[in-house]
């Protein structure tokens, strides 16, 4: 037999040299995305920025006073109705098993798959149509739904991991189903599922698709959650395809405030995952 | 007890609203559909025109928009997050630089969708149409081609993670195995890993293209908003995420919104049955 073992290392390196310079080649999008963002968002950034209302299209000046209160107006209605509902449901995932949480899990990975854009149909359909107007209620409602299958995931997993051992020893000392649940299993899971919430909140702050034709957007600003608002990245998207140079200056700015936003919920969620794994 | 029966109904009354939600989502996309639908039938699948002003609504444009942007998408980015998979999955023992690439890549999966498609305009828009000028085609900068590689970057995370998450399933004695009959780490690599996780893999990409079907905001941004048929690779059209972007808030006539939702509805299922198929196939690899 002839040796190739020359060849065959060889082959190997070429192989492996591939590998790193494709998987590292990702580094470069990255850098460059967040480079533009930095050095373009470091700029707009200012106290008029945070402080002002949008001027009219044209005009220089003004800032996203509106968009940072619609924006966390949207969140909060979100993290309302789906950190509850997602919760029991995720204890229900974790506690039931058979044909019906079969089902139930195929429909929350179903949920997971639905694009943004008809969340927003269906929050169209739902609120906007029925109470006659866009209006942050339904933006915050189509949030809501997206980001339920983060919490229900999140909460599952989490209190899949917590040993029976635990949820035993507080039903020998005949504590209730109800107490074990909540004085012993849920605190024990509580720094993941908050790690999820966290992570949720992330995903949602930047979503826009299912907002175009439910929270709308408004130049002013409004806290009536009967009214349309505006969000950050609604006026990233606005302002971004406006013929203005000044309006993209403030989309940098508020992408710079988006993206760092972003990554502290994404560092917050991961540390407090660390502190519970050791 | 009298609290845990509580308890336990009350958990049970919120699954099945969950699962209720599930079909009443689906049946009011039906319905709202349902003008559509009658007036076009089947024809609205194939139909080649979408012309609000007259009424006449067909889906082709934006099913073959979305279809090339996806699968130039898939093409594009799957040699990449392959590698990291691998590198992550199987090569990397630790240290300094697989954690920064395991940094990078759950920070481009944390990125916004809008954030790329504004990148994407001001920097790679600019870039294509400046090697469309050189190479003599209609430099419009927006387009399919730019689509495609916005989507690739947003999801190469998704499928590198998956695709890690399967090859860390492998088992250790397998590989070893391998390396200690003398293979090198390409011959594991190709001969032990990748057919032991070719399904689970398999599911990954499925689960990246359903990402990229339905990604609206960047794609809205980049892509060029053009409803006939795209007659290049470079040449803007349209995806069935970005027409209703585009047109939702601006349809007058009820056939138009019917017609929108309509696509929504057809995005729904496409995506539903991608999920649920890639979804069953992980599951299936990780109880093996």
């Amino acid at each position: 037999m002839r040796d190739n073992t020359g060849i065959r290392l060889l082959k190997d390196r070429v192989f492996k040299s591939i590998i790193i310079i494709f998987s590292f080649a990702v580094i470069i999008p990255l850098g460059l995305i967040l480079f533009g963002i930095v050095k373009n968002g470091i700029s707009a950034i200012n106290w008029d920025l945070f402080t002002k209302l949008p001027t009219p299209p044209g005009e220089a000046g003004g800032g996203i006073l509106n968009s940072i209160v619609g924006s966390l107006i949207l969140i909060l209605i979100a993290v309302l109705l789906s950190v509850p509902f997602g919760i029991m449901l995720g204890i229900f995932l974790s506690e039931n098993k058979g044909r019906f949480a079969d089902v139930l899990g195929i429909l929350v990975n179903t949920l997971q798959g639905v694009p943004s854009i008809v969340i927003g149909i269906v929050a169209y359909l739902w609120v906007v149509k029925p109470l006659g107007g866009f209006s942050a209620l339904s933006g915050g409602i189509a949030l809501g739904i997206m980001m339920l299958p983060i919490v229900i995931k999140s909460t599952e997993e989490t209190l899949k991991l917590i040993p029976f051992s635990l949820k035993e020893a507080a039903l020998g000392l005949g504590a209730s189903y109800v107490r074990t649940m909540f004085k012993v299993v849920l605190p024990a899971g509580f720094s993941g599922i908050l790690s999820g919430i966290l992570l949720g909140i992330a995903r949602i702050a930047g979503e826009t698709a299912p907002l175009l034709f439910t929270a709308f957007g408004n130049p002013y600003l409004n806290l009536n959650i009967f009214k349309p608002v505006d969000s950050l990245p609604l006026v990233i998207f606005n302002y971004s395809m406006s013929p203005y140079d000044d309006w993209h200056r403030i989309a940098w700015g508020a992408s710079f405030v988006l993206v760092v936003m972003v990554l502290v919920l994404n560092i917050i969620a991961r540390l407090r995952i660390w502190r519970n794994m050791s | 007890m009298k609290g845990d029966r509580l308890f336990r109904i009350v958990l049970w009354i919120v699954a099945g609203l969950f699962s209720a939600m599930m079909v009443f989502m689906l049946a009011s996309l039906l319905k709202e559909s349902l003008p559509s639908i009658k007036a076009f039938g089947m024809h609205f699948l194939y139909g080649k025109e979408w012309n609000p002003v007259v009424d006449k609504f067909g889906l082709l444009p934006f099913l073959v928009g979305t279809l090339i942007t996806s699968v130039l998408a898939l093409i594009i980015s799957v040699p990449f997050a392959m590698s990291i998979a691998l590198f992550l999955g199987m090569f990397s023992k630790g240290g300094f630089w697989p954690k920064i690439l395991g940094y990078g890549t759950d920070l481009l999966a944390g990125i916004p969708s809008v954030i790329y498609g504004f990148w994407a305009l001001f920097f790679l828009v600019p870039i294509v149409r400046n090697f469309e000028m050189k190479a003599g085609i209609v430099p419009y900068g927006v387009g399919i081609f730019t689509a495609s590689v916005v989507l690739a970057i947003m999801i190469i995370p998704y499928i590198s993670s998956i695709s890690k998450e399967v090859i860390k399933l492998v088992p250790r004695d397998l590989i070893e195995a391998g390396l200690a009959l003398g293979a090198t780490d390409l011959e594991v690599a190709k001969d032990v890993v990748l057919p032991y996780c070719r399904s689970g893999i398999v599911a990954g990409i499925l689960l990246g293209f359903g990402r990229a079907l339905g990604e609206t905001m960047a794609v809205t941004m980049v892509i060029g908003n053009s409803n006939s048929l795209p007659k290049s690779l470079f040449a803007p059209a349209n995806t069935m995420a970005s027409v209703i972007a585009n047109e939702f808030t601006e349809a007058t006539t009820t056939l138009h919104l019917s017609s929108l939702i309509q696509i929504g509805l057809w995005l729904f299922i496409l995506n539903a049955i991608v999920n649920v198929i890639g979804m069953l196939i992980i599951k299936k690899m990780e109880v093996k």
